[in-house]
């Protein structure tokens, strides 16, 4: 099928590119490794030895934020994956009206993630903020809404579930709408209740778009940097900080180019792991969109 | 229509109101007079319409927001295009030639489109630095190549694998050269490919918040994210500002995705910046 014995020219057409993946990843990235084994110039595991070897000390920033990320990611995904499904299910009930929901529904996806951000945090300004004027208004308490760790996280994680939950309900949608419509009928010929339907085909049959959804939603969860840097900054005392913002924290406000290149070495790591895992996901869905 | 429809508009309602809510408070914001945004009486609807926020934001510190608007454009123009020239060339040399290093290349870009910008901000600051390319257009683009090309050469590749070879091996046949084919065949042939990576990289950049802010650092130079975030940030809290300068963001984001998404199928439309 390939054309065979010019691969000469084949390097022609990639060179520029490879050049400029060289320079503008490949070597930076080479440079992050090195610095994160490089401890007042000298070569040393030092910043390693300080992130891991202090992991279970009372105070290891490491180990927080280790663990907000996970819940970040954890909790994101599920809230995301739930929302979405139920969405998509719904919308997929309907004729009347569909588009204009579907459009509505989309907007926190299109609309840039950085607007997304600084609307809510908008919303929630202690002061002038939607959230505390309407509590106001009915005359409750107002809230502090980025004070208090836990809140603060719970917070963030729905303005990133807000944004992401349109993408996963668009992924279901297109995988509902290719599931056979014949499937259904013999079902119904058979005597089976909507909710067997549901169980028996829909949900199986969504598994491979499921499987895809999942595996993005995931990366672009914990690649996510804007909401947390807009709306929390990490605070309050670091408590809404995961690997991704505290890198950049440790880099550009505390200087710390050597513990942030460590931090990105964890970061590498964990997308090289995901990567491996995500391309057996891949294999076995064969023919679902891989590259959205 | 089923009785159990009804449940159905219902929820979906409230799940269309919330999803718009956030964006359309911001909206109602920017139409609101200073006085009634800092003021402790709530209301929903601006009592006095105006558009004072919006002149405010193209006319303060002598019309430095055109500046942005344009430094964004000319940003998102040259990425666009440059990156569109190195990934269609490569996406096709791995897509049409069998050679050496060809599964290692392309396991490459499959990798790298998964890396956020923050894996790679901290040695490219440094490195951008030491060439004194920070607070340049180059520094920028350079940067945010690194994060379009993967993902372009991924799609490209897609849409190019699906020309059938035959078409190529009759171009050749008729004495067509190698580049010939390439420039008068396969990119026409591919051009819903070429829309799809344009609008995602211009989008991309536009939309590119972190990079801009941390490299860009003088007034002049900033592109508009880093203009809303100057508006509203640790040292200032210019909401109504922010509100006017957001939606003048948004607009053309919103229309280009909807226009798009009607131009070509939407399974590649959704990879978020």
């Amino acid at each position: 099928m390939k054309l065979k014995g010019s691969a000469w020219i084949a390097w022609i057409f990639l060179l520029p590119s490879l050049l400029t993946i060289g320079l503008v990843i490949f070597y930076p990235l080479a440079k992050e490794i090195r610095y994160s084994f490089t401890d007042q110039g000298q070569i040393s595991f030092q910043h390693y030895i300080e992130l891991f070897g202090s992991f279970f000390s009372s105070n290891s920033v490491f180990r927080d934020v280790m663990f907000q990320t996970v819940a970040w990611t954890v909790i994101n995904l599920f809230l995301q994956f739930t929302i979405g499904l139920v969405l998509a299910l719904l919308l997929h009930r309907i004729r009347k009206g569909r588009t204009i929901y579907q459009t509505l529904l989309m907007i926190p996806w299109v609309v840039p993630s950085f607007v997304g951000a600084y609307a809510w945090l908008w919303l929630v300004h202690d002061r002038f903020g939607f959230m505390n004027q309407a509590l106001h208004k009915v005359r409750l308490p107002i809230f502090h809404w980025l004070d208090d760790g836990t809140i603060t996280m719970l917070l963030v994680i729905m303005v990133n579930v807000w944004i992401g939950v349109p993408f996963m309900m668009i992924t279901f949608l297109s995988g509902l709408r290719s599931i056979p419509t014949s499937l259904y009928e013999a079902a119904r010929i058979e005597g089976a209740s909507s909710w067997q339907q549901l169980t028996h085909i829909t949900l199986p049959l969504l598994r491979p778009v499921a499987a895809t959804a999942t595996a993005l939603g995931m990366i672009w969860t914990f690649n996510m940097f804007n909401v947390i840097y807009i709306v929390s900054s990490g605070g309050p005392a670091n408590s809404t900080e995961t690997l991704i913002t505290y890198t950049y924290q440790e880099a550009f406000q505390n200087g710390n180019i050597g513990v942030a290149s460590t931090y990105g070495v964890v970061i590498l790591s964990f997308l090289i792991a995901f990567t491996l895992y995500y391309q057996r996901v891949l294999k076995a869905n064969q023919n679902e969109g891989m590259y959205y | 229509m089923r009785k159990s429809n009804k449940w159905v508009h219902i929820l979906l309602g409230i799940a269309s109101f919330v999803s718009v809510f956030p964006i359309l408070w911001l909206l109602l914001t920017s139409f609101k007079p200073v006085s009634e945004i800092y003021s402790d009486t709530f209301r929903i609807l601006p009592k006095a319409f105006t558009i004072e926020n919006y002149v405010d934001v193209f006319t303060r510190s002598g019309g430095v927001f055109w500046t942005w608007f344009l430094n964004s454009v000319i940003i998102s123009i040259l990425t666009t295009v440059i990156g569109l020239i190195l990934s269609t060339t490569a996406a096709y040399a791995i897509s049409r030639f069998r050679f050496r290093g060809r599964k290692g290349i392309t396991m490459s870009f499959l990798l790298t489109q998964m890396f956020p910008g923050i894996l790679l901000i901290v040695p490219l600051y440094i490195m951008i630095d030491q060439l004194g390319l920070l607070n340049t257009y180059v520094g920028v683009v350079f940067a945010y190549l690194a994060i379009t090309v993967p993902f372009c050469v991924m799609v490209l590749k897609n849409f190019f694998d699906a020309i059938p070879i035959e078409i190529e091996e009759a171009a050749r046949m008729d004495g067509c050269s190698q580049l010939g084919i390439f420039w008068r065949m396969v990119l026409p042939l591919s051009l819903p490919g070429l829309a799809i990576t344009a609008f995602y990289s211009f989008l991309t950049t536009w939309n590119e918040f972190i990079i801009a802010v941390t490299f860009l650092k003088s007034h002049d130079m900033y592109t508009l994210p880093v203009g809303l975030h100057h508006f509203v940030n640790q040292f200032s809290t210019q909401y109504h500002l922010m509100a006017a300068a957001a939606m003048i963001i948004t607009v053309p984001t919103l229309l280009l995705f909807f226009f798009a998404q009607r131009l070509v199928s939407n399974r590649y439309f959704y990879k978020k910046g």
